[in-house]
């Protein structure tokens, strides 16, 4: 049912650090429910078509493999370690806030979901994944990940729009082993070309509740001064920059590695996430033209009924009137075979 | 996997339909379908006495449990340790998209409770009554 929705995905972007601790970090859950693995600062430049998603994974300590999901708006062209500083830089230039997932122990492969890319950055392996949320679901769950509760709506919620999703493995014994100290960051890198920059923000509550508090920052990067929906004034939402990026950081920015793509103009946006786990229910839908920004890629509305296969809604119709018929005729055998036995 | 579940659910109603007593209308046969990490039905109605059948059904990726007691009961599980149930009617552990049955005879009246105790599911909802009718 959700498979012929594939085609809308909007696209993605940026989270981004947290100030909470560890253990409160969205839906990253380890061994025992204890938490040792941050998403840390995450960047979303968008230039030429081309989404640039650089976050990085903070080792904070303890053994075993923990992970990540994040949804992604398309399939990426490359996948990479990050460079060096281009976080760093974009927290020094708005004045910084902070970080967010599972827990793997290395099922084999044998879920439906597509894996369609797998790379090894230091101690992180990520797997890029194709299916709906089900297939994903069952994935990472056959890989150890150990999903909250709320797993299983929240993956659906984003497969319906794009059925493409990042999952990142971290390998604590790895890191260690490497040298890394507990706080160190692993910059990842990926490449999506797509039609506009989409920031997913629900995913950040998985694993929390109510009150439970998120903190966040998404930095964004486009050609010019973007249209953002829901625009950030409420639900937990604050617009903390918005102004042409000064040529100075953009200088930096493309002096790092695998940066060069920094175009000689743009605008800088941060948006500040200090919101409840029950306020955080949308995304952040970016028109980077300055346009009208998609309700559906803000999650605001549920992708259109009017999809380019709606006979596969027809499909299943037909298949729930012939169960509902089976069934019915399942009910009149079982009450003629007790008549009969009467 | 609609199709999946609204098999086994019609199966289990349409079998409920056939082995009520014809004195009673409280089902012998019940399916709950486990969806979205929340149990539907949940709030249930059963005789005493008789055999009552459960058709549990995971519609989720994910793993979950079906534990059916009372206060102290759920007390017990809600720091246990047990990874996996199965050996006791009242205790199932359900596997991603896995379907069981179970059988339980309820020889008291009153209300139960049956609640997933993996961490965070109760908190997030997965919690339904049952009352036991003389």
């Amino acid at each position: 049912m959700r498979r012929f929705l594939a085609g809308l995905a909007a696209v993605v972007a940026a989270l981004i650090g947290t100030t909470q601790p560890a253990a409160a970090c969205a839906g990253l859950i380890g061994p025992n429910g204890a938490v040792n693995l941050l998403r840390t600062s995450t960047f979303a430049g968008y230039h030429d078509g081309v989404e640039h998603y650089v976050t990085a994974f903070k080792f904070a300590g303890g053994s075993g493999q923990f992970g990540s999901l994040i949804p992604l708006p398309g399939i990426p062209s490359s996948v990479e370690k990050g460079g060096d500083w281009t976080l760093q830089r974009l927290i020094r230039e708005t004045t910084p806030v902070p970080v967010g997932i599972f827990r793997s122990a290395g099922a084999p492969l044998t879920a439906d979901a597509q894996v369609i890319l797998q790379v090894r950055i230091d101690a992180l392996d990520i797997t890029v994944l194709k299916g709906g949320g089900a297939e994903v679901g069952r994935w990472a769950t056959e890989h150890g990940f150990r999903l909250p509760p709320a797993a299983p709506e929240v993956l659906d919620f984003y497969a319906a729009r794009s059925p493409i999703f990042l999952a990142a493995i971290f390998d604590a014994d790895a890191a260690k082993a490497r040298g890394q100290q507990i706080g160190d960051g692993t910059p990842v890198h990926v490449t999506i070309p797509t039609a506009n920059p989409w920031v997913p923000l629900r995913i950040l509550a998985l694993g929390k509740t109510g009150d439970d508090r998120i903190d966040a920052d998404v930095y964004l990067l486009t050609d010019q001064r973007p249209a953002l929906l829901p625009y950030p004034l409420a639900n937990g939402m604050r617009l903390d920059h918005s102004a042409p990026a000064t040529v100075s950081l953009l200088t930096d920015l493309r002096s790092d590695k695998g940066m060069d793509w920094i175009p000689q103009s743009g605008w800088l946006t941060k948006i500040a996430i200090a919101a409840s786990a029950s306020q955080l229910t949308y995304d952040l839908a970016v028109d980077a033209k300055g346009a009208s920004p998609s309700r559906v890629a803000a999650g605001l509305e549920a992708p259109a009924s009017s999809s380019p296969t709606p006979s596969k809604s027809s499909t299943d119709t037909v298949a729930l009137i012939g169960i509902a018929l089976a069934a019915l005729g399942a009910l009149v055998l079982l009450r003629r075979s007790q008549t009969v036995s009467a | 996997m609609i199709l999946r579940t609204l098999v086994a659910l019609a199966l289990a109603a349409s079998a409920a339909g056939a082995c009520a007593p014809a004195n009673a209308a409280l089902p012998t046969q019940i399916g709950i379908r486990i969806h979205y990490s929340r149990f539907e039905p949940t709030k249930i109605e059963v005789p005493m006495g008789v055999p009552v059948t459960f058709t549990l059904v995971n519609d989720d990726p994910i793993e979950h449990e079906w534990l059916i007691g009372d206060e102290s009961f759920h007390a017990r599980h809600r720091t246990g340790t047990e990874a996996v149930h199965g050996d006791r009617p009242n205790e199932v552990s359900l596997p991603p998209f896995a379907t069981k049955t179970t059988t339980l005879t309820f020889d008291k009246p009153g209300a139960l409770t049956f609640i997933c105790h993996f961490p965070q599911h109760e908190a997030y909802g997965m919690v339904g009554g049952v009352m036991v009718r003389p």
